[in-house]
């Protein structure tokens, strides 16, 4: 095994329950990713891309097969080990932000931090440290429902990134965003994939994603129906 | 910590439902702590009162003597010895004779207790100083048979009694005090007279039915005479407490129900509308039981909020109640009732009413928030009816 390999899915099978029968939403998927990537799932809607960036986070587990990120599987997890696993290691960018409007920028970035019993100095070290990143260390005291959608993206991009995760998926994170601000926030999280070397893993069917992706692994009903290196991303993009 | 912090920010973040609930649920804890401060007060003056006018330190009955049972009052008397005779002396009791008797105020027939009580004790209120001169035949009566007998101080009414022989004697007893006391059970159909008045009248000389003693007597019974402690003496009141106490529980349930189905309403409603952001919860990291509890945390502090608004309202009302007490205006009711009730807010009534609300908002706020428990997050995500 590579030890580069960072997440490894082989014959992954999920079903769904419709009605008496049942809904195949993965058939047979198996896929490595290295550290460092900066891949995307490309289909459709229904092709699966969400249900495994879902499965690959522990949100979900699969039917058949097997799962493991950083040589831990995901199967039979309890939901506490499930947990744990997202809390330190993986990071989720949601297309509506999914921000706590009750926190402010500084304490939604924070949130996972805490979670970690991170002490305060470095909490504050670390938010302050991540806030930059995405640009947004004059927005720290700001509510999510006083930012702009570009803004509140970089939130969750900025709180994603602030525990130092090793994967970040992010699921149509450019979805609710115009053609600026897309840019804007792909442009931050390959900077961050580069910088850091984590690894990004998007579900997407935006054009403006795929351009800065390294990887592209196309799905349709369920299958790879490709997975290619994109020698050109980044250089067309905006 | 962050169950607390969240839960503060969503509470606020809630606005005026927020606030709702807590007023409904301070207006429980105010009510609740008004009314069991009212009872307990009401217990505590009647304690006093009882000890004060009728009960001191106990009594020392003869053992045939039934207050309830006037039959028994002709058989319940004894001479007083010389040891009794030194503690009334040193005024460590007071003797007192019953006797059965008829009053006819305006020709009208009323039964009657003649006691006989010596006019020097100190133990009880009775103003018994009023009947230190024997040559008449002078007596007190309190305000409630005064009115029942339609006299006022310086009337003169005529009774009726038996002698220790059986036979009917009468004479003219001379309205020389009337007193008012918050304990019908010295007051109503009693007229009091001296000791030595009664006890010549009725041929008992030197004799008496029973004894209050002072709160100092400590010798327990005597041979012949029953020792009959405060608690026997005080044990309708207590009941009729406890029965209100009972009965106020039920009304403030009541109450109490009604305001914790308001946060229970808050919480359902709450979990329905905020699964993406319970969704997000799980997918940060946190696990369930923790998102449960944040869910319970932010429930159970309406009660908390409550608490202190119930505080900012409540305090002052109970002080100036405690201060200026109430008034219904039914003090006569044959019960040990003041016509003003002092409430008597005790920190222990304050403690468990305070536990038992936080107690059971926190249970109505956890049982809806059980069903994160169920819920998947992926779906929780898309903020999917579960």
């Amino acid at each position: 095994m590579n030890k580069d390999t960072i997440i490894r899915l082989e014959r992954i099978v999920k079903n769904f329950p419709v009605g008496t029968g049942y809904f195949t939403a993965l058939n047979n998927i198996t896929l490595k990713f290295e550290k460092g990537e900066f891949a995307g799932l490309v289909g459709p809607s229904g092709s699966g891309k969400t249900t495994l960036l879902n499965i690959i986070g522990s949100l979900d587990t699969p039917t058949e097969g097997k799962a493991s990120i950083m040589d831990k599987s995901l199967i039979g997890l309890s939901h506490k080990e499930s947990a744990q696993l997202r809390s330190k290691h993986i990071g989720f960018i949601f297309q509506t932000y999914n921000l706590l409007p009750v926190y402010t920028v500084y304490e939604n970035v924070e949130f996972t931090l805490l979670l970690q019993k991170v002490p305060l100095s470095e909490r504050r070290k670390a938010v302050m440290e991540a806030l930059e990143w995405v640009g947004l260390t004059d927005k720290v005291n700001s509510k999510p429902s006083m930012l702009s959608g570009g803004e509140s993206q970089r939130v969750a991009i900025a709180r994603s990134m602030v525990k130092k995760p090793e994967v970040v998926l992010a699921d149509e994170p450019t979805a609710n965003l115009d053609s600026v601000n897309s840019h804007h926030i792909l442009q931050t999280m390959k900077k961050l994939n580069e910088e850091l070397k984590v690894t990004f893993i998007f579900a997407t069917h935006d054009e403006k994603v795929m351009q800065y992706l390294s990887r592209i692994i196309s799905l349709a009903d369920g299958k790879i129906v490709g997975d290619t290196i994109n020698p050109n991303h980044g250089s067309n993009a905006q | 910590m962050i169950a607390f912090k969240l839960a503060y920010r969503n509470l606020i973040g809630a606005g005026l439902r927020t606030w709702l609930n807590v007023t409904v649920l301070s207006f429980a804890y105010v009510v609740i702590i008004f009314h069991q401060g009212l009872i307990d007060g009401w217990h505590r003056q009647g304690l006093l009162d009882l000890k004060a006018w009728e009960v001191g330190g106990g009594h020392l009955w003869h053992p045939a003597y039934n207050r309830y049972d006037p039959i028994t009052f002709q058989d319940s008397h004894r001479n007083i010895d010389d040891k009794l005779i030194k503690k009334f002396n040193e005024g460590q009791i007071a003797p007192v004779l019953v006797v059965q008797a008829s009053a006819y105020p305006d020709g009208r027939l009323i039964s009657v207790i003649l006691k006989g009580i010596a006019p020097r004790q100190e133990i009880v209120s009775i103003p018994t100083r009023y009947l230190a001169d024997n040559n008449a035949v002078n007596a007190v009566i309190g305000t409630r048979m005064a009115k029942l007998m339609k006299v006022k101080e310086g009337d003169n009414i005529l009774i009726r009694w038996r002698d220790k022989n059986g036979v009917f004697d009468a004479t003219e007893v001379h309205i020389i005090k009337i007193f008012k006391c918050d304990v019908p059970s010295v007051d109503n159909g009693q007229i009091w007279l001296s000791l030595e008045n009664l006890q010549k009248m009725t041929g008992l000389v030197n004799e008496a039915t029973y004894f209050i003693l002072s709160e100092s007597y400590n010798e327990g019974k005597t041979d012949e005479w029953k020792f009959i402690p405060p608690s026997y003496l005080t044990r309708e009141l207590d009941e009729i407490i406890r029965s209100k106490r009972g009965g106020g529980m039920i009304m403030q349930g009541i109450l109490l129900i009604i305001a914790l189905l308001a946060i229970f309403d808050t919480q359902v409603l709450s979990i329905f509308r905020r699964q993406r952001e319970i969704g997000t919860y799980i997918a940060l990291g946190m696990t369930r039981p923790q998102v449960i509890g944040i869910f319970t945390v932010e429930g159970a502090a309406h009660s908390v909020f409550a608490a202190l608004a119930g505080a900012v309202y409540g305090i002052p009302l109970f002080i100036y109640l405690a201060k200026y007490g109430i008034s219904f205006g039914f003090g006569d009711m044959g019960l040990t009732l003041a016509d003003t009730l002092y409430p008597y807010y005790s920190l222990e009534l304050i403690f468990w009413t305070v536990l038992i609300v936080v107690l059971a908002a926190t249970i109505v706020s956890y049982l809806p928030a059980r069903r994160i428990a169920k819920m998947k997050p992926t779906e929780a995500l898309k903020g999917k009816l579960q």
